[in-house]
C-alpha cells in the first residue's frame, strides 16, 4: 500500500462525502423545525437529474448547479404542502415523495443516460502545486468541496446564533411555545423545508455534476437514507455532521484501502457500519436521549383552535 | 412585610367586569368582577374547579369570555389572544411550564424578547438576565439547559421571561404547587421586591397559609362566582376556609361507626412507601397506610398533593422506590398491574376518559378490557359477550344506572363515562377498590347511587380507598380519614374525632391546628 | 355529475357514507391521472390512448389481470406487516428490511436443503423466512418496549442494513457460477407452486388467509380486544391490566414474521432465486398502502389492487410509448399525493 493509494482513497472519500454532507445539512434544518423528510432519496434524484440535464444542454455546470438547487427547494415544497398545510403524515408523505422522485428523475434524465458533460471546474488546493504532479492531481477540488465545511459552519451559525434559527428550533421543539412567542410555526416550517431543499439540491448537484459526471436511474443508491442516519448520528448538529460525514465516507474509503491491500473483507459488511454505529449510539444515549432530538419531530401541528 | 393597605383613590390597573364563560356542561365563570392594582399582590383563592384558572386565561387572551369586559386604566381593552395581552404588558405563568427543555435559559428567554436582534447576542441576553436576576433574587445560570433545572428554578426562568419581556402584570397559576417550602419562601421574597417596583401580581392558589403570608388583597371564587373579596387585614383563616368551601361549618359531622376487627388481615398495607415522580408528579414520602376489609379509608387532599400518585402506586403504575406493598398479606411491591387486577382490585381513576377508557371502542368492549381472561372462550378465540352484557346489566340495575352499551365510549357524556367506569370496576365484587373523585360529573341521584354502591361493597367486606377533595363526601363515607399534603400523610383520624376545619387546614398546608384556635 | 352527487347526499341510504368515500377516491384518482396526463403530453404522448392501453392491458385480459394479482400479492402481505403493529400504535417502517431478512433466511433453507421434498422444504422455508423477519423486528420492538429507542428510527436504520447482509451472502457465498449478483436457481421443491397456469403463486392464498385472519382476530378474539384497547389509549390499557410491553414486543415480531413471509414468497415464488437488491421498495409501498387504507384489511385489498394496476401500467409505458419504466412512479406518487393531501376522512381513527 503506497502513500499514493492512501491519498487517492482519501480524495475519493472527500468527493463522496461532500454530497452527503450537503444533504445532511439540509435534512438537519428540516428536522430542527420538526419535519422529517424520508423522501430525501427522491429529492436528490430529481435535483441530480435536473442539474445534469441543464449542464448537458447549456454546457454550463454552474447553471446546472443552480437548477439543481432550485429543484431541491421545490421538491421539498411538495412535502411542505402535504405535511404543513394538509397536515398529512410525515413518514407516508416522505415515502410518496421518494417514489415521485424515482419517477420524475427517470423522466427528466431519460435522454441523458450516458451523456457526457463538462463537470464542475476543479481548482488545485493552494500549495499542492509544489507536490509532484501525481500527487497534486489528487488535490484538485471543485468549488462545492471547498465550500462544504464553511457551509456547515454557516448553517450552525444560522441555527444557533440568529433570531431565525432560534425561532426555527423552537418550532421543532414545541410549536405552541413558538406560537406563543409571536411566531408563525407554519411559515417557519415552510422556510426550513425550502432552505433544506436548497442544500439537498446542492448535494445532489455535486453528485451528478462534479463527482460521477454522469446520470443513471437511482444513482443516489441510498445516499438519502444515509443522510437521515447521519442526521441522527450527528445529534442534529451541523458541526457534528462534518465529523459524521467524514466517518461515513471514511468507512467507504477504508474499505477501498483494505481491498487495495489485499485484505478480504466484504464491502457490504463494511457498508453496514454507519447504520449499526448509529443504532448503537442511539442505544447508548438511551436514557439521556430525551433532549437531543427535536421534541416535536414528526408531529402534526394542529394550530391553537 | 406587608405594604400598607392600598388607598382606594388609586384607580385599578385592570378591571374585569361581569365576566362569564361556560364550557359544555359547566359554567366556569358567572358574572365575575375582579380588580387588579399596581404594586399589589392579589391572591385568587378557591377549590379546584372554582373557575380561577379560567378567569385568568380570559385575562391573558387564552380563552374568550362569553360576556363581560376588561378595562385597562379605565379604558376598554380588547384582548383576543395572548399576543394582545402581552402587548398590554400582561404575562402569565401556566401550571405546565411552556419552557423548552432542550434550550438553555438564555435561549428560552431570548425567544420571548420583543426586540431581539437578527443576530442573537446570547451573551448580552445572559448579562441582562444576570442583572435582573440579581435584582430580584431570581438566581439562575443563564447557560444552564432547562431540563437540568429543578422545578423551582424553572419557575424562576418563567418569571424572568415575563419581566424581561416587559410584563407589568404577572399572573402566576398555582406557582407553589410544585415547590418545596423553602422554595416557596424564596418565591415570595421575589414577589415582594417586584411589588416594590410597581409590578402587579396575581397569584392563583388554594393554600390558605400562603395567602395569609403574601397577599395584599384576596378574592375567593366558589363554583364560578365571587364568594368575596377582601384586604389582607380583614382576612382570617377561618373566614377564608368558610368562603372557600362555601358552607356554614357547623362543627362536627359524624362519620359511620364501624367495628373493625383489628386482628383481620389488612386488604392493603403500604409500609414506608416512597415514589420518585417525573416532571409535575408529586413525590410520595413515608407513606404508611393500612386498609382493612370492610372499611372505607378516605384520602383528603387538594389535587397535586399526591393523591393520584397514591392510587397509581397501589395499582402499580408507579414504582415504589422504597418501601413495600402488601395485598392480603402477600408482598406485591413489584407485581404487575395484571396480577393486581386479577387479585380483584378495582380502580376508578380521576379522569375516566384519559385514564380508563378507550374512546373509540364501544361501551361494552370497554367493560370487558379489565377482565379479558375472565370472559375469554376457547382460550381467547372469542369473547363471551353475552356474559359480559349480563354481568354489566346486572350491576347497572343494582346501581340504577342506564346508558347505551353499543355506542363508542367517546360519545358518552362525562357523567355517563364516570358511570361506565363505576359499573365496570364494581362488577366483579372487587376486594380492594381505589376510587378517585368517585362522584365527579354525576348528578345528585347518581351520586347517591355511587356512594351507596361503595358502602354496599364495604359492607360486603371490601376495602375501599376513597380519594377526594370533597370534605362532605369524605366525612359522610369514610370510616377513617387520612390527609395528604405535599406527598406526605399529615393527619389520620376517624371522622368523629375531627371536623371540616381541622381537615381543611391540613389540606391547605396550614400549620395552625384547630385545637389551638378553640 | 353534480346532480348525482347532490342526490346521493340528500338520500339517507345507509351506504351513503361509503358511496361518498368511493366517489371522492374516484375524483382523486382522476385528478392524479390528469396531472400525469400533463407529463405524458410534455413527452409528446397521447395521454388518453396511454390510459386506455394501461387499463386494457391490465384489466382487459385474463393474463393482464393475473399479472396485476402477481404484483399485488407481496404488497398485500407487506401492508399487513405494517397494519398489524399500527393497531397498537407501533410504526413499522422497517418492512423493507424484514422482507430482505426473510428472503435471506428462506434462501439459506432452499440452498442447504434443496434436495428435500417440497412438503418438508417449503414449510421449513416459510418458518425460516418468518424467523428472519421477526428477528429483524425483535430488535426495534424490544428497544421500544423498554423505552430505549423509538421504533421508527430503528426500523428505518435496519432497513438499510438488511439488503447489505443479503448482498454479503449473495456476492460472497451463494452466487451462481454464471452470475455474481444472484444465487443459483432454486430446486423445484423449493418453489412455491403456481396457480391456474399463471404466475400467481401460493402466496396469494397466504396473503388472503392472513388478511382474513387479521380481520377475525381483531374483531372477535381476546387478543384483538386487548390490542384495540392498547391502540385506543395505551395509558388506560396499562391501568386496566393489559400487558402492554409484552404486546409491543410480540406484535412487532409477528409483523416482522409476516414481512419475512413476503420475502420468502418473493424468492421462492416470484423469482425462484435470490437477487441482491430484489425488492426496490415493496416494503415502503406496503407502508404507504397500510397508511392510506387506515390499516383495514378490505382497504388494503382495494388500495393494493389499484396501485398494482398502476405499477403494471409502467411496463406498458416502456414497451409501447418508450418512456422509462420508472416513470410510472410519477403517476403512483400523484395518486398518493392527492390521497395524502386529504387526510381528514381517511385516517379519522388515527393520529390526533
Amino acid at each position: 500500500m503506497t502513500l499514493l493509494s492512501v491519498l487517492g482513497v482519501l480524495s475519493s472519500a472527500i468527493f463522496s462525502g461532500t454530497s452527503l454532507l450537503y444533504t445532511t445539512l439540509g435534512e438537519i434544518i428540516g428536522q430542527r423545525s420538526g419535519i422529517v423528510n424520508l423522501g430525501l432519496e427522491g429529492v436528490m434524484l430529481v435535483s441530480a437529474s435536473a442539474g445534469f440535464a441543464v449542464t448537458a444542454i447549456t454546457d454550463n455546470p454552474y447553471l446546472g448547479v443552480l437548477v439543481s438547487i432550485i429543484a431541491g427547494g421545490l421538491m421539498n415544497m411538495i412535502l411542505g404542502f402535504l405535511v404543513i398545510s394538509r397536515r398529512a403524515n410525515q413518514l407516508a408523505s416522505g415515502l410518496a415523495l421518494m417514489f415521485f422522485g424515482f419517477g420524475l428523475s427517470a423522466w427528466i434524465g431519460r435522454s441523458y443516460v450516458g451523456a457526457k458533460i463538462k463537470g464542475l471546474p476543479r481548482f488545485p488546493l493552494p500549495g499542492s502545486s509544489n507536490l509532484p504532479v501525481l500527487y497534486s492531481s489528487l488535490f484538485n477540488f471543485d468549488l462545492l468541496i471547498y465550500l462544504v465545511i464553511p457551509m456547515a459552519i454557516l448553517i450552525w451559525w444560522l441555527l444557533f446564533r440568529t433570531r431565525w434559527g432560534l425561532g426555527l428550533r423552537a418550532v421543532g421543539e414545541n410549536a405552541d411555545t413558538a406560537f406563543a412567542s409571536g411566531r408563525n410555526p407554519l411559515l417557519i416550517r415552510y422556510q426550513a423545508l425550502f432552505a433544506g431543499g436548497l442544500l439537498t439540491g446542492l448535494g445532489a448537484a455535486h453528485l451528478s455534476i462534479a463527482y460521477t459526471m454522469n446520470w443513471m436511474e437511482y444513482m443516489t443508491a441510498g445516499r438519502g437514507f444515509i443522510a437521515v442516519a447521519l442526521v441522527i448520528f450527528s445529534k442534529w448538529n451541523p458541526l457534528r455532521a462534518i465529523v459524521g460525514a467524514l466517518l461515513f465516507s471514511g468507512a467507504v474509503a477504508f474499505q477501498l484501502l483494505l481491498q487495495s491491500s489485499g485484505i478480504q473483507v466484504s464491502p457490504f459488511l463494511l457498508d453496514t457500519i454507519p447504520y449499526v454505529l448509529t443504532i448503537l449510539v442511539l442505544i447508548v444515549w438511551g436514557g439521556t436521549r430525551r433532549h437531543t432530538a427535536p421534541a416535536s419531530l414528526g408531529r402534526v401541528y394542529q394550530g391553537t383552535e | 412585610m406587608l405594604t400598607p393597605p392600598l388607598s382606594s383613590k388609586t384607580p385599578p390597573m385592570i378591571s374585569m367586569r361581569e365576566i362569564s364563560k361556560s364550557f359544555p356542561g359547566v359554567v366556569a365563570n358567572d358574572h365575575i368582577d375582579f380588580d387588579i392594582f399596581r404594586s399589589e399582590i392579589h391572591v385568587l383563592l378557591g377549590e379546584n374547579g372554582a373557575g380561577k384558572s379560567t378567569l385568568m386565561k380570559i385575562l391573558y387572551g387564552f380563552y374568550r369570555a362569553d360576556s363581560g369586559r376588561i378595562l385597562l386604566d379605565g379604558k376598554p381593552a380588547a384582548i383576543q389572544s395572548p399576543n394582545d395581552a402581552r402587548a398590554l404588558q400582561i404575562g402569565m405563568v401556566f401550571q405546565d411550564f411552556t419552557l423548552i427543555p432542550a434550550f438553555s435559559v438564555a435561549e428560552n428567554i431570548a425567544l420571548f424578547l420583543p426586540d431581539l436582534d437578527t443576530v442573537v447576542d446570547l451573551e448580552a441576553v445572559s448579562l441582562w438576565i444576570e442583572e435582573m436576576s440579581a435584582r430580584y433574587g431570581l438566581r439562575v445560570n443563564p447557560d444552564a439547559m432547562v431540563y437540568e433545572l429543578s422545578i423551582g428554578e424553572q419557575q424562576k426562568v418563567e418569571i424572568l421571561k415575563l419581566i424581561l419581556s416587559n410584563s407589568r402584570l404577572l399572573i402566576l397559576d398555582e406557582p407553589t404547587r410544585v415547590l418545596a417550602p423553602h422554595e416557596v419562601d424564596a418565591l415570595f421574597q421575589i414577589l415582594y421586591s417586584m411589588r416594590q417596583d410597581g409590578y402587579a401580581i396575581i397569584l392563583i392558589t388554594h393554600k390558605i397559609k400562603e395567602v395569609l403570608e403574601c397577599a395584599d388583597r384576596i378574592t375567593v371564587l366558589r363554583n364560578g362566582c365571587v364568594a368575596g373579596s377582601l384586604l389582607r387585614s380583614n382576612a382570617s383563616e377561618d373566614k377564608l376556609v368558610e368562603m372557600m368551601f362555601g358552607r356554614k361549618l357547623s362543627g362536627l359531622k359524624t362519620g359511620k361507626k364501624v367495628i373493625r376487627e383489628e386482628t383481620a388481615l389488612p386488604v392493603l398495607e403500604l409500609q414506608n412507601v416512597h415514589t420518585h415522580g417525573e416532571g409535575a408528579e408529586t413525590n410520595l414520602e413515608e407513606i404508611d397506610l393500612k386498609v382493612y376489609p370492610g372499611e372505607i379509608v378516605g384520602i383528603a387532599g387538594v389535587s397535586g398533593n399526591g393523591q393520584r400518585e397514591l392510587g397509581d402506586v397501589v395499582l402499580g403504575m408507579i414504582e415504589c422506590v422504597k418501601g413495600t406493598k402488601h395485598l392480603f398479606g402477600k408482598d406485591v411491591t413489584n407485581s404487575s398491574i395484571q396480577k393486581l387486577r386479577r387479585s380483584l382490585v378495582g380502580f376508578i381513576p380521576e379522569n375516566p376518559l384519559t385514564m380508563a377508557a378507550a374512546p373509540f371502542m364501544t361501551v361494552l368492549e370497554n367493560m370487558a378490557v379489565t377482565k379479558t381472561w375472565h370472559y375469554a372462550l376457547q382460550g381467547g378465540l372469542t369473547m363471551d359477550w353475552k356474559a359480559i352484557k349480563a354481568d354489566v346489566e346486572n350491576t347497572m340495575e343494582r346501581l340504577g344506572f342506564s346508558f347505551s352499551l353499543n355506542i363508542p365510549a367517546r360519545s358518552l357524556s362525562g357523567g355517563n363515562l364516570q358511570r361506565m367506569i363505576i359499573v365496570r370496576e364494581l362488577t366483579h365484587d372487587p376486594r380492594l377498590i381505589i376510587a378517585s373523585y368517585l362522584t365527579r360529573g354525576l348528578d345528585v341521584q347518581s351520586t347517591l347511587a355511587a356512594r351507596q354502591a361503595l358502602i354496599q361493597a364495604r359492607d360486603d367486606g371490601a376495602g375501599v380507598l376513597l380519594i377526594s377533595e370533597d370534605l362532605e363526601e369524605l366525612f359522610m363515607l369514610s370510616d377513617r380519614l387520612i390527609v395528604l399534603y405535599g406527598g406526605r400523610i399529615v393527619g389520620s383520624f376517624t371522622p368523629d374525632e375531627t371536623n371540616y376545619y381541622e381537615v381543611g387546614h391540613l389540606m391547605t398546608g396550614s400549620e395552625v391546628q384547630y385545637a389551638s384556635n378553640s | 355529475m353534480r346532480q348525482i352527487l347532490n342526490a346521493l347526499k340528500r338520500s339517507d341510504w345507509v351506504g351513503q357514507k361509503y358511496v361518498n368515500a368511493v366517489l371522492r377516491y374516484v375524483f382523486m384518482m382522476l385528478f392524479a391521472f390528469l396531472l400525469f396526463g400533463i407529463i405524458l403530453l410534455i413527452s409528446g404522448k397521447d395521454p388518453i390512448q396511454s390510459y386506455k392501453d394501461i387499463f386494457s392491458s391490465t384489466l382487459g385480459s385474463a393474463y393482464g389481470l393475473s399479472e396485476v394479482i402477481v404484483t399485488m400479492t407481496p404488497l398485500l402481505v407487506t401492508a399487513l406487516a405494517v397494519a398489524l403493529p399500527s393497531r397498537i400504535i407501533l410504526i413499522n417502517i422497517g418492512v423493507e428490511g424484514q422482507l430482505y431478512m426473510g428472503a435471506c433466511f428462506a434462501t439459506w433453507g432452499a440452498l442447504a436443503f434443496g434436495h428435500l421434498p417440497a412438503w418438508i422444504l417449503l414449510p421449513m422455508m416459510i418458518l425460516l423466512g418468518m424467523a428472519g423477519g421477526s428477528l429483524w423486528a425483535f430488535i426495534p420492538g424490544y428497544l421500544r418496549a423498554m423505552g430505549i429507542v423509538n421504533e421508527t428510527i430503528t426500523t428505518l436504520l435496519l432497513n438499510s442494513v438488511a439488503p447489505m447482509i443479503v448482498s454479503f451472502f449473495v456476492f460472497g457465498f451463494w452466487h451462481s457460477p454464471m452470475d455474481t449478483n444472484k444465487t443459483a436457481i432454486f430446486s423445484p421443491s423449493a418453489r412455491l407452486p403456481t396457480l391456474f397456469n399463471t404466475r400467481i403463486d401460493l402466496s396469494l392464498v397466504f396473503a388472503l388467509v392472513l388478511l382474513t385472519l387479521f380481520w377475525l382476530v381483531m374483531k372477535y378474539t381476546r387478543w384483538g380486544l386487548e390490542m384495540r384497547a392498547i391502540g385506543g389509549n395505551p395509558q388506560a390499557a396499562r391501568r386496566n391490566g393489559i400487558p402492554v410491553k409484552l404486546y409491543l414486543i410480540s406484535i412487532m415480531c409477528i409483523g416482522g414474521a409476516i414481512a419475512g413471509l413476503a420475502g420468502m414468497a418473493q424468492v421462492s415464488g416470484f423469482y425462484g432465486v435470490l437477487l441482491a437488491n430484489f425488492s426496490r421498495g415493496i416494503g415502503f409501498m406496503g407502508f404507504l398502502i397500510s397508511w392510506l387504507a387506515g390499516g383495514s384489511p378490505l382497504g388494503i385489498l382495494l388500495t393494493s389492487f389499484v396501485i398494482s394496476i398502476i405499477i403494471r401500467g409502467g411496463n406498458l409505458l416502456q414497451l409501447t410509448i418508450d418512456l422509462p419504466y420508472a416513470v410510472i412512479n410519477v403517476l403512483l406518487a400523484f395518486t398518493l399525493f392527492v390521497v395524502l393531501a386529504r387526510p381528514n376522512f381517511l385516517t379519522q381513527r388515527k393520529e390526533a
